[in-house]
């Protein structure tokens, strides 16, 4: 695997749009050739050279593309959106898409990162070791499908709206949650281990949503079903099993009514 | 002698009310009377002959007074801002003509401007959940002709749309609602008892913030589930009781304002209440239809949705595509993330209705402002381009709250040499174009 490491050299004056700032982009170029490859400020056409100072060489194929970034990329966008293969370590927090639609391939982020992030999130893993903002893993607007598949995990809190539509793939929040999470979820598996302010699973038609600390609010729409012992991302314990949202519809399988399940730490 | 003016088109809210009489002077300059509008609509029309109206462009001098400048120069410098900046956002439309919003679109795309009307601080939320879910709804007139149990969920119509009441949905008597007031079951939704909640014939208080899990109780309830004891401070026997008559009715109606989009959870507020109806249609006809408040806001989201499939907040800074997300493309957040380098307002007050985080930072931007009056945000903007008051001085298409067109009428004459939004718009234009041309 080789490795091209990025330094910023210049902070755009608005936000940089830089969805080209991804392994699959780089594979097979040299320094040179990265820095003429194309990012935009607003309607100015811009190229990452401009903003970056950019050393190392990537790969032949972007799996064997490393990219480390440097810097403050607090006003850049889209990095590692729709990234299919290798690796990317950003030292800094990012702004919004981060790793948005991402299929594969493994995405460190050691900083915050803004709303929107992991969006529609098809595969690989996305680590965020600081906060995530709103819509993290949900659908893009007016999109049925939120994160399908892959692994995401934040070491922090996470915002509102987390895993809107999703509907495959695990996320894990290690702190604590804002309200809105997994509505109109149809698949996968949500984890919080903090507390969650409201209206967990609202909508929630399949998958399952585990949550180690408190919900302020219990929907209307949820029933307490039974007591399981589960492990949990390492964690062994009881949790209160509720079915829901009984106000949504709900598939049939083998005459049995699906249900979407949260289950609360006991 | 003075003349009538029937049929005229209210410009003021949402509600489009299209039976108000004007009388005019004989040279079609002055307006005597106003007949039929609310005291609101009246206002809008007497405005245009109040003393002091500002005739020609002002543009701000170093000290900061205003001066008077040629529409011309007013044109160039506008063109020249557009021009010059990377991204520039273009707001408002609610009070203009389908027309002139497709020049307006015409200038945004050439300078990869960003698009935003009033619905980014008003019904954007429900234009979101619309298009995450759908929408079940009907005209107006269906809900005159038609309706018998009305639910008004976070809204007040007694206050905000007047006539609203009268005209469709609490009073008026229809086809098949003979009965008028009598012949329907009024509901009102509301955190706290209201002028509309006065007019209905249940009211429902629920609790700040609760909505998303009233609704939630209510598709729960229609489903025949179990209840908690109380949602929202709602006791369930009540929520089951309510159910029932809304599943009793032959044609039932939910109109929603502020209080479901710009409360906790907003475009999931409206989503559920949408699902709602949905699962009423299940034992009757449900409809639900959105308060729209600025006059033709409707129609902004309707020329932005057919021209680029999305109905605000419409980022065409790539200008070979057309981008959208609220949080992102939408004026309040470009502003306070200063997100973009010049403001272009147009037939909306942002400096009235925006955060003050977001009007501070369009105060330093380059800011033109194009409205008939003197308002909060001419007073912020480095230019200030008077124009004709669509719907009294000058005709046009603007669409009703239910998605109805409906062409607007002139009354009395703009004052002289005043140019139009589709005449100055145009001008802008051509200017650009001049502009690019050269670059």
């Amino acid at each position: 695997m080789k490795t091209v490491t990025l330094t910023v050299k210049k902070e755009p004056e608005l936000y940089l749009e830089c969805e080209t700032l991804t392994p699959d982009a780089f594979a097979g170029k040299k320094a040179d050739e990265i820095a003429k490859i194309p990012a935009y400020q607003g309607r100015e056409d811009t190229t990452l050279g401009e903003y970056f100072s950019i050393a190392g060489q990537a790969g032949a194929s972007a799996a064997e593309t490393q990219i480390i970034i440097n810097g403050d990329c607090s006003k850049m966008k889209y990095i590692g959106a729709k990234m299919s293969a290798g690796e990317m370590i950003v030292n800094s927090d990012t702004d919004m898409y981060t790793g948005g639609w991402m299929t594969g391939g493994k995405l460190v982020v050691k900083g915050n990162v803004h709303s929107f992030c992991g969006l529609g999130m098809e595969g690989g893993e996305f680590i965020i070791e600081g906060d995530a903002g709103n819509y993290l893993a949900a659908s893009y607007r007016g999109d049925w499908r939120g994160m399908q598949g892959g692994v995401l995990r934040v070491k922090g809190n996470a915002g509102s709206d987390i895993c809107t539509f999703m509907n495959g793939g695990e996320v894990i929040i290690e702190g604590n949650v804002d309200i809105h999470i997994g509505t109109h979820m149809e698949g996968g598996k949500i984890v919080v281990k903090g507390n969650a302010n409201r209206r967990v699973g609202g909508q929630l038609v399949k998958g399952e949503i585990y949550v180690f600390g408190n919900i302020n609010v219990m929907m209307p729409g949820f029933k307490h079903n039974r007591d399981v012992e589960l492990e949990v991302d390492g964690t062994k314990a009881v949790f209160a099993e509720y079915l829901g949202d009984l106000g949504e519809r709900h598939p049939k399988r083998k005459g049995e009514t699906v249900y979407g399940k949260l289950y609360l730490k006991k | 002698m003075t003349k009538v003016v029937k049929d005229v088109i209210c410009p003021f809210c949402g509600t489009l009310c299209d039976d108000v009489e004007i009388t005019v002077s004989d040279d079609n300059k002055k307006i005597i009377s106003v007949r039929n509008a609310c005291a609101i609509g009246a206002e809008k029309f007497n405005h245009t002959s109040l003393p002091g109206r500002v005739t020609r462009p002002r543009m701000r001098q170093p000290d900061g007074t205003f001066k008077e400048v040629s529409y011309d120069e007013a044109v160039d410098w506008t063109a020249k801002t557009l021009v010059n900046a990377r991204k520039t956002l273009m707001y408002g439309w609610a009070s203009t003509s389908c027309q002139a919003m497709s020049v307006g679109h015409e200038i945004a795309e050439k300078i990869g401007g960003i698009v935003d009307n009033c619905a980014t601080v008003c019904h954007g939320s429900s234009l979101i959940a619309i298009q995450d879910v759908g929408v079940p709804s009907c005209t107006l007139g269906e809900v005159k002709n038609r309706a018998d149990r009305v639910i008004f969920w976070g809204c007040n119509p007694a206050h905000a749309h007047p006539r609203h009441m009268s005209r469709y949905s609490i009073f008026p008597r229809g086809f098949f609602t003979v009965k008028g007031h009598k012949g329907r079951k009024i509901y009102c939704v509301d955190c706290r008892y209201t002028d509309t909640a006065r007019c209905a014939d249940e009211f429902i208080q629920v609790q700040q913030g609760y909505d998303y899990e009233l609704l939630n109780a209510f598709r729960t309830a229609a489903r025949g589930e179990v209840l908690p004891d109380t949602v929202g401070g709602v006791p369930k026997e009540k929520i089951y009781e309510i159910v029932e008559e809304l599943k009793g009715g032959r044609f039932g109606v939910i109109f929603f304002g502020m209080g479901l989009t710009h409360t906790m959870g907003r475009n999931h507020n409206i989503d559920i209440a949408i699902a709602l109806t949905r699962d009423m249609n299940d034992f009757t006809k449900f409809n639900i239809m959105a308060m729209r408040g600025h006059w033709n806001v409707t129609g902004s989201g309707q020329v932005l949705a057919w021209q680029y499939g999305f109905p605000y907040a419409v980022d065409l800074s790539r200008r070979t595509k057309a981008r959208y997300q609220t949080g992102e493309t939408t004026s309040v957040d470009l502003l306070i993330r200063n997100e973009v380098d010049a403001c272009f307002n147009i037939a909306t007050d942002p400096g009235a209705h925006f955060p003050i985080d977001s009007v501070v930072s369009m105060s330093k931007k380059p800011t033109v402002t194009i409205d008939p009056h003197i308002n909060m945000s001419t007073e912020i903007s480095d230019l200030h381009i008077p124009v004709a008051m669509v719907g009294v001085e000058v005709g046009g298409c603007a669409y009703r709250m239910d998605n109805v067109p409906i062409e607007t009428r002139k009354v009395v004459d703009p004052p002289d040499g005043m140019l139009t939004d589709v005449e100055l718009l145009t001008k802008i234009n051509e200017r650009v174009d001049e502009l690019m041309g050269a670059k």
